[in-house]
């Protein structure tokens, strides 16, 4: 089993290349998908192209982790998790980079889906300055 | 009295108040946003005045709520689509209600958006102009005045919500973008119902 991560940025490019990192320091064990920006491809975010992100990423049925930066992204994520059934989806309280990261590493290990989940919020405690 | 026509009408009110401020809408938000809001909600509007129809105000309000969310492509997309999605589930299936029952559903609607953005009244959001509006319209008192008051509140408040909120301080001096956009859909609220 493998959790699914869609990665929900404002920016195209920040959803590619943070899936881009997560893929390659899992080698390659994860089904992490990028869902950036508008319908346009433009910078802003669509629902409609996150839910289709969640419905790939969710193939084996094992459930899918939301990982939004900020903003639209936060309540696009909030809005979809409402709206589909208990268990598919799970929000990520998360720094965007760090979070996918964890996510990434606790999905490839074979973590559920609630285990996927708080491997992404314990990515605040990283600190880059312990003083 | 509200049936699926005049609920249509307010809809398609609102859009062309929407269209013909968007330039505005997207100045407030340039000066504290990312510049986006009035564009954003013209392209959401349109997409309701072509896909908000159905038999009964409810349907119409839900059919506009998902045309929010899927077009907008900002904050404002999945917060205005709350409040018509939520407006509409406590209209249910009622081919026209009255006012009482439409205001409680406008509540249920801003009850919707503070729940999803965590938004409460003096955060300089479209809360403050929405709030007033939907209590002045329960009590049968001048809603779109409600709405306009409250979205001009906004200019002396610090923004603790969404982007402007990086602001702090800074964010004093200027119209919500959010509330002035909130008062545009009272104002043809208002316009719909006053007859």
């Amino acid at each position: 089993m493998t959790v699914g991560i869609v990665l929900v940025s404002h920016s195209p490019a920040l959803a590619e290349g943070t899936a881009e990192l997560v893929l390659s320091l899992t080698a390659g064990g994860v089904r992490v998908l990028p869902a950036g920006g508008n319908s346009d491809g433009a910078l802003g975010t669509s629902p409609p192209l996150i839910l289709d992100a969640v419905m790939r990423a969710n193939e084996d049925g094992h459930g899918v982790l939301l990982i939004p930066d900020l903003g639209s992204s936060v309540l696009s994520a909030r809005l979809l998790i409402d709206d589909l059934a208990e268990g598919v989806l799970a929000l990520a309280d998360a720094p965007f980079v760090e979070g996918a990261v964890a996510a990434g590493m606790a999905a490839s290990t074979g973590g559920d889906l609630a285990v996927v989940q708080a491997a992404a919020k314990e990515a605040w405690s990283f600190r880059k300055d312990p003083d | 009295m509200m049936d699926a026509a005049r609920t249509r009408a307010w809809l398609t009110a609102a859009a062309r108040l929407i269209n013909a401020n968007s330039g505005h809408l997207t100045a407030l938000d340039t000066a504290i946003g990312d510049g986006d809001h009035g564009l954003n909600l013209r392209r959401g509007f349109e997409a309701v005045t072509a896909e908000a129809t159905g038999d009964t105000p409810g349907a119409v309000l839900k059919a506009a709520g998902n045309a929010l969310i899927d077009a907008t492509g900002g904050a404002s997309g999945p917060l205005y689509g709350t409040f018509f999605r939520r407006a509409a589930k406590a209209l249910g299936d009622a081919p026209e209600v009255d006012d009482a029952v439409f205001a409680q559903a406008l509540a249920a609607g801003l009850a919707g958006v503070q729940t999803l953005g965590g938004a409460a009244e003096g955060d300089k959001t479209m809360v403050d102009a929405l709030a007033p509006a939907v209590t002045a319209f329960a009590a049968g008192g001048d809603a779109a005045a409600a709405a306009a008051n409250g979205r001009d509140a906004t200019e002396s408040m610090t923004a603790r919500k969404g982007r402007a909120s990086y602001l702090g301080e800074r964010s004093i001096g200027h119209i919500d973008p959010g509330a002035a956009s909130a008062a545009l859909l009272f104002q043809a609220l208002c316009s719909v119902t006053t007859d």
